[in-house]
This record gives structure tokens, C-alpha cells and sequence, in this order.
């Protein structure tokens, strides 16, 4: 191309001197995207061929016990352990992550002996351990160390497989939560509360209105995560007999031996209250991205609720 | 000559073992500019940062009006240091800008500064909303109000800054190199701004690398060379006619 004949009348211009605009480029050939939407349609089409055709899924027995009572109240009692113990861990955690950041030698002992050691051990080691906990402490007391003793109660009466559960899933929990929290806190910039000293805010008031604000962004997500692995978590529950979702579900297929649609039927009721979750979580997200310049997905569910925010925003600018 | 509002006096502070600051002495008096130079490693950050103590200084004192920073004369010559609640209290009567600006993302440039108004100094809502918005105004940027701080430039983040350091009405200003994270041409908005409270009686102690603003702006510079002060004066005697050579040095070598 460089080197055309002198004697040409009609000079063609060699391909990188001709005129272009981009403006009216084509898309990029993408092949391997061809290939992998071929071949998701076709898995696809077959997974729900299988769920169709499949009769052992048994999906009449499922729609049969989906709705059913026992059920119902094995979702309840799901909901009301995950309810619990999520508060539970949320205050514990809390507390926990802030005595890890303290000045205080005892208290940052304390607090990492506490994770070191309901993080160290398994979930269901510890919810056995407390619903057993009367083999340990026949009688549980409540009195000064070494002193005279106000109230006793013998541990297997006050012990049930409820309140083992609380307590087991809530104060494990607790342990992941702390460093959550901890995660979230020291993520924040020094600068942001060198800030707000100099301003001459007391430390209370910079902790709550400054560094942990700006936390939660780093702390929303990865406590999602730890709320939803709790949902699921609280089916370990059923090893000692907490009449959990299930623990409802097996009590029914033992006697029916319909193992898979009821195990159908748990799943879904756990992916509904997971997806649920997941909801909460948008709009959590959203609220503490106020102001960042990252504020997560850029979907179209997002960017409407967004365009909202942004009116409210506006108005509540002129608030103190 | 006025009382001073910063009394330093053989303020020492060491970091891990190393001797930052070697006994310093400063005053500084009501309605002066006081622009602190030298270059990094001298100590005048780490100055400015005790006088609030955001920084606990090793030894020596520093006074602000009649608080002893950071610290309570008890009878005798006890000291005891206070309590970050208490030194909350000290730091109201001392402002300051930092060089990264620091304002609080999360929250619109009204609440920035209306928080310290409106927490602090308890003024009524729309009191509080009145001074920030007078204060704005003062900085030109009166219909930034509603914007959240990463929507705004830097010369205008450290404008709002230092509006927020102004609302609590602080005897003492510290500006901790307010224009060194700025974009050239972001820098004369907010010298020009501190310039403007400097000619209105401000009191403010300023660690800077712009010399044209120490040399217009300033009542008194400052010259600091490995954690001592090396030598004061007007910005005449110390810009045009320094006894030492080191700040000669540093003169010829910032000019460039």
C-alpha cells in the first residue's frame, strides 16, 4: 500500500490516511459469548426438564405441605431463633468489637478471649454443650462470686432446647459479628476522626455520628452474609430437638417417608426468607451510601430508587 | 501588645524514640497571622497538631487563653492529664483545617458545619442553619449548601472546611497546610478566603508552603529547621533579610 504505481491517475489513499468516524463503528465480534448462551439455554432447558418430568420431585406433595401447619410453625420458630440470636450478636458483637478497640488492656483481653474462643469451636459443638450444659453445672445460681447465693435453679429445668439454641447461635454469632464490626470501624480514616476531635466532639458523639456511620458501609454487607448463613445456621438447631423449620419437615417425612418434596419444601422456605434478607439489604446499602461516590449496582431497579434518594437528599440538605 | 491567646513554652515532643520537636518556644497574640515555615521533617505539623492536641506533646506546655492544653494545674506543681472529654471541651476554642480537608462525606456541607452549632454550642435549629449559611456566603459557596463534599472540588471542600472550623466561633484558627493537596489553580480560592479572615482580625497560626500568601497574608513568619525554631520576624526581615543561612537556603530553593 505504501508504495503505489507513480503512474496511477487516480491515487488511492493507503487504509490509515483515509477519513474515519468512529460514530458509526459495529460492535466487537464476540464469540465466546455465543457459545456460552448456547450452552446455558441448553442446560437450562434441561434442568427444567428434569423438575418437570422428574415424579420424584413429588411437587403435588410439596404444594401439600408448603402450607401446612407444622410447617408454618417450623418457619416461625426459624424466624424467631434468627430474630434472636441476630439481636443477640448484633448488641454482644458490638460491644465485643468495641472493647477490641479500646485503650483498656483487660477489656481488649477479654473480648479477644471471647472470639478466640466461640470462634474456635463449631457452632453445633457448643449449641449440644449448652442444651447439656446441666452434665457441667447441675444448679445455676445467681449470687456473689464465692459469697452468698440470692436465687438457684436446677440447669435441666431452666435449660431447654429453646433457650440452648438462643443462647448457642446468639453468642456464637456475637463472636463473628465483633470483628465485622471491628473490620468496618478501622476501615474508617483517621483523618475523619482527627476531624471531629478537633471540632471538639466528645468521644461518644464521635463514635456514633462519625466513625460508625462511615462503618456501616463496610459493615452492611459481610453482617448480610452472617445474618443469612444464621437463618440456615438455626437448622442445627434441630440436632437437639428445636422444633425448627427443619426439624418440622423431618418430623413429617419420617413417618411419610416423602424425604425429598419436604426437603423441597424447607428449601424454598429458606431461600424465601434469604431472599427477603437480601431486599433489607438494598435498601440498607443504600441509605449509608449517601454521599459515596461508589454507591453499588448500577441497575435499573437502582438507579430509580436512586433518582429518589437524590430528591430526598435535596430536601433534607437544608436539616441539621 | 495584646495578651497572647497560644502561649508554647520548651514544647518537646519525641516519636518512638526520635526527638521531633526540641523545645519550643511561641507565642502567638490576639488578631495575629502567624505563617509557619520549613521543609518536611521540621516539626511544624507536629507543632500545629499538639496545640490541639492531636498530638500529646513529651513535655513543656502549651497554654490557650487560661486552659493548659490537655492537661489541669492540681495544688503544687501536680499536673494531671485530662480526660478526652475533657480536652473535647479545650479543643472548641481552637479551629483547624487540614490539609486532606477531612469533611465528614456522609453528611451535606450544611451539616458539616451546622453540627458543631447546633451540638456543641446548642443554637436553635434555625440559628444554627443562619451562621452556616452566613458563613458559607463568607466562603462563596452559599449554593453548595446541599451538596454532599465528593460532588465539590478540593478548593471548594477546603473552603467549607474552613467555614466548619470557623462556626464555633474558635479564639484560635490552625491551618494545617490547607493548600498542599490543591490543584494549582484551585490554590489562590482559598488563600484568598484566609487571607480575607487575616485582615479581619482572625488569629490564626498557618504551616504553609505558599510564601506569597506568608508574605502578603502573615504578620509574623516563622522559620523551623529540625524541630526548632531557627528564627522570627516580619515577613520583610525574614523573607528579605534572614540572618541565617539555612533559611536562605530553603528561601532560594522554594522560590525556584
Amino acid at each position: 500500500m505504501a508504495n503505489l504505481p507513480s503512474n496511477q491517475t487516480e491515487i488511492e489513499l493507503p487504509l490509515t490516511q483515509r477519513p474515519v468516524d468512529v460514530a458509526r463503528a459495529l460492535a466487537p465480534r464476540r464469540p465466546a459469548t455465543w457459545v456460552l448462551s448456547i450452552v446455558t439455554v441448553l442446560v437450562a432447558a434441561q434442568i427444567v426438564h428434569l423438575l418437570l418430568t422428574n415424579a420424584n420431585f413429588e411437587w403435588d406433595v410439596v404444594g401439600q405441605y408448603l402450607n401446612s401447619e407444622t410447617v408454618l410453625q417450623g418457619v416461625v420458630m426459624t424466624l424467631f431463633l434468627t430474630v434472636t440470636a441476630m439481636t443477640i450478636g448484633l448488641i454482644l458483637g458490638g460491644v465485643l468489637a468495641v472493647c477490641r478497640l479500646s485503650d483498656n488492656t483487660l477489656l481488649r483481653a477479654l473480648a479477644s478471649s471471647y472470639i478466640w474462643f466461640f470462634r474456635g469451636t463449631p457452632q453445633l459443638v457448643q449449641l449440644i454443650f449448652w442444651f447439656n450444659i446441666g452434665l457441667l453445672v447441675p444448679v445455676l445460681s445467681i449470687g456473689i462470686p464465692f459469697g452468698p447465693t440470692f436465687a438457684s435453679i436446677e440447669s435441666n429445668t431452666l435449660v431447654t432446647p429453646l433457650l440452648a439454641a438462643i443462647v448457642g447461635l446468639g453468642l456464637h454469632d456475637a463472636a463473628y459479628q465483633a470483628e465485622i464490626y471491628r473490620a468496618g470501624l478501622i476501615s474508617v480514616d483517621e483523618g475523619q476522626l482527627e476531624a471531629a476531635q478537633a471540632l471538639g466532639m466528645k468521644p461518644v458523639r464521635v463514635f456514633f455520628r462519625i466513625q460508625l456511620p462511615q462503618a456501616m458501609r463496610f459493615i452492611v454487607p459481610p453482617t448480610f452474609n452472617s445474618i443469612i448463613a444464621l437463618v440456615k445456621g438455626t437448622s442445627l438447631v434441630s440436632v437437639i430437638g428445636g422444633a425448627e423449620l427443619l426439624f418440622s419437615v423431618k418430623e413429617i417425612y419420617s413417618q411419610t417417608y416423602q424425604t425429598v418434596p419436604l426437603l423441597i419444601v424447607a428449601s424454598i422456605w429458606y431461600l424465601f426468607i434469604t431472599t427477603v434478607l437480601n431486599g433489607v439489604q438494598f435498601f440498607i446499602e443504600r441509605h449509608y451510601g449517601r454521599g459515596s461516590s461508589r454507591t453499588g449496582s448500577s441497575s435499573i431497579v437502582a438507579r430509580f430508587f436512586d433518582r429518589r434518594a437524590a430528591e430526598r437528599t435535596l430536601n433534607r440538605g437544608m436539616e441539621s | 501588645m495584646t495578651q497572647p491567646i497560644l502561649r508554647i513554652s520548651g514544647l518537646r515532643k519525641q516519636f518512638s524514640g526520635v526527638e521531633v520537636l526540641k523545645g519550643i518556644d511561641l507565642e502567638v497574640h490576639v488578631g495575629e497571622t502567624v505563617a509557619i515555615l520549613g521543609s518536611s521533617g521540621s516539626g511544624k505539623s507536629t507543632l500545629l497538631r499538639c496545640v490541639n492536641c492531636l498530638e500529646v506533646a513529651s513535655g513543656g506546655s502549651i497554654w490557650v487563653g487560661d486552659e493548659l492544653m490537655g492537661y489541669r494545674q492540681e495544688s503544687g506543681d501536680t499536673v494531671r492529664r485530662l480526660t478526652e472529654s475533657q480536652i473535647a471541651v479545650q479543643r472548641r476554642n481552637v479551629g483547624m483545617v487540614f490539609q486532606n480537608f477531612n469533611l465528614f462525606p456522609h453528611w451535606t456541607v450544611l451539616q458539616n458545619i451546622a453540627d458543631g452549632p447546633r451540638s456543641i454550642l446548642k443554637l436553635s435549629k434555625a440559628d444554627a442553619i443562619e451562621r452556616s449559611m452566613a458563613l458559607l456566603t463568607r466562603v462563596g459557596l452559599a449554593d453548595r449548601a446541599t451538596a454532599y463534599p465528593r460532588q465539590l472540588s478540593g478548593g471548594q471542600q477546603q473552603r467549607v472546611a474552613i467555614a466548619r472550623a470557623l462556626a464555633l466561633e474558635p479564639g484560635l484558627l490552625l491551618f494545617d497546610e490547607p493548600t498542599s493537596a490543591l490543584d494549582p489553580e484551585n490554590v489562590s480560592e482559598v488563600t484568598d478566603v484566609m487571607a480575607a479572615l487575616a485582615a479581619g482580625g482572625a488569629t490564626m497560626l498557618v504551616v504553609t508552603h505558599e510564601l506569597g500568601f506568608a508574605r502578603a497574608a502573615a504578620d509574623r513568619v516563622v522559620f523551623m529547621d529540625g524541630g526548632v525554631i531557627l528564627e522570627q520576624g516580619s515577613p520583610a526581615e525574614v523573607f528579605d533579610h534572614s540572618q541565617q543561612p539555612r533559611t536562605r537556603e530553603f528561601l532560594r530553593k522554594s522560590l525556584v
